[in-house]
């Protein structure tokens, strides 16, 4: 009985989130029409995303209350991810990869 | 042999296997995405021009499958409370939406591939088409991996239900888990490719 009014409790947090990606992805479209620069464009586009794949992970993957084991691989994830975008920064920053891009 | 820890969680990680080897899996999804991701951005800055996604690509179809993925990550953890609430048939409502959501969104990228194709618009004609079908065409192939398991788990692998309802109840979270990083993928794959 307990497990099913817990789970209730969970089903309206889904439910808030769902709405909350649905507002979300409205913010990105209407802000694509803006025509703002790049730059800001590009910045506010990714902010909105982190928003939302911060809240599916959060609550639809229950990241928010997952055990250790969980989070010291996602850690070790997150790290080789930023190594993988921050490449193209290393690519740019090298004269000889550099040489050849117009 | 029995399989170990399909339900109880081992003492030492804390949780039933399938959940840290789905987690392992997805750790490796997100590298395999991440460099694809990378190498969009190495493209992009090294191209003298960048067209802008929305000026070639079909941003209401695309707002609507993201639309759909969305839905679809609710009506799957919706299936997963529903068995945990001891309630099959909602269990196979909510399961066979996150199916036809699947469905829905294929049938979608599939009209905005064909228009696509009509005008001739191939990988081979610019590195920005290049890497649109790459990205989405990757995604779209985790889609129905997903969906294959999703069906499965909705009809034939439904029958575990009657006799080891915690472990398939399980199975469901992991399905789910999986799902909802495909969400997740599209969720940054939208604006990348759409909207700037």
């Amino acid at each position: 009985m307990d497990q099913t009014q817990d789970i209730k409790k969970h089903v309206r947090t889904y439910i808030a989130v769902f709405i909350a990606l649905l507002a979300l992805t409205t913010i990105t479209v209407a802000v694509s029409y803006l025509h703002l620069e790049t730059h800001e464009a590009i910045i506010i586009a990714l902010i909105v995303a982190a928003v939302k794949g911060g809240l599916v992970a959060s609550f639809f993957m229950h990241l928010i209350s997952e055990k250790k084991a969980i989070y010291m691989a996602l850690i070790l994830t997150a790290v080789f991810f930023a190594v993988l975008m921050a490449l193209p920064i290393f690519a740019h920053s090298d004269p000889i990869m550099m040489k050849h891009v117009p | 042999m029995e399989i170990p820890y399909t339900i109880d969680s081992r003492p030492d990680t804390g949780l039933f296997n399938a959940k840290l080897g789905i987690w392992l899996f997805l750790a490796s999804e997100v590298m395999l995405f991440g460099a694809l991701f990378t190498s969009y951005i190495l493209l992009r800055v090294s191209a003298p021009e960048w067209p802008h996604g929305s000026l070639i690509l079909n941003v209401p179809l695309a707002t609507l499958n993201t639309v759909v993925l969305i839905t679809s990550s609710i009506t799957m953890v919706m299936a997963w409370a529903s068995l945990k609430m001891n309630n099959f048939k909602k269990y196979r409502t909510y399961m066979g939406l996150t199916f036809l959501a699947g469905v829905a969104f294929l049938l979608i990228k599939g009209v905005e591939y064909g228009t696509k194709f009509e005008h001739h618009l191939f990988p081979s004609n610019s590195t920005f088409f290049a890497i649109y079908y790459t990205l989405t065409g990757l995604h779209g192939l985790h889609v129905i991996g997903g969906m294959i398991v999703n069906g499965y788990l909705w009809g034939p692998g439904s029958r575990m239900w009657k006799t080891r309802p915690e472990r398939f109840t399980n199975r469901v979270e992991v399905a789910g888990l999986y799902w909802h990083f495909v969400d997740l993928v599209w969720i940054f794959l939208f604006p990348v490719l759409y909207l700037l």
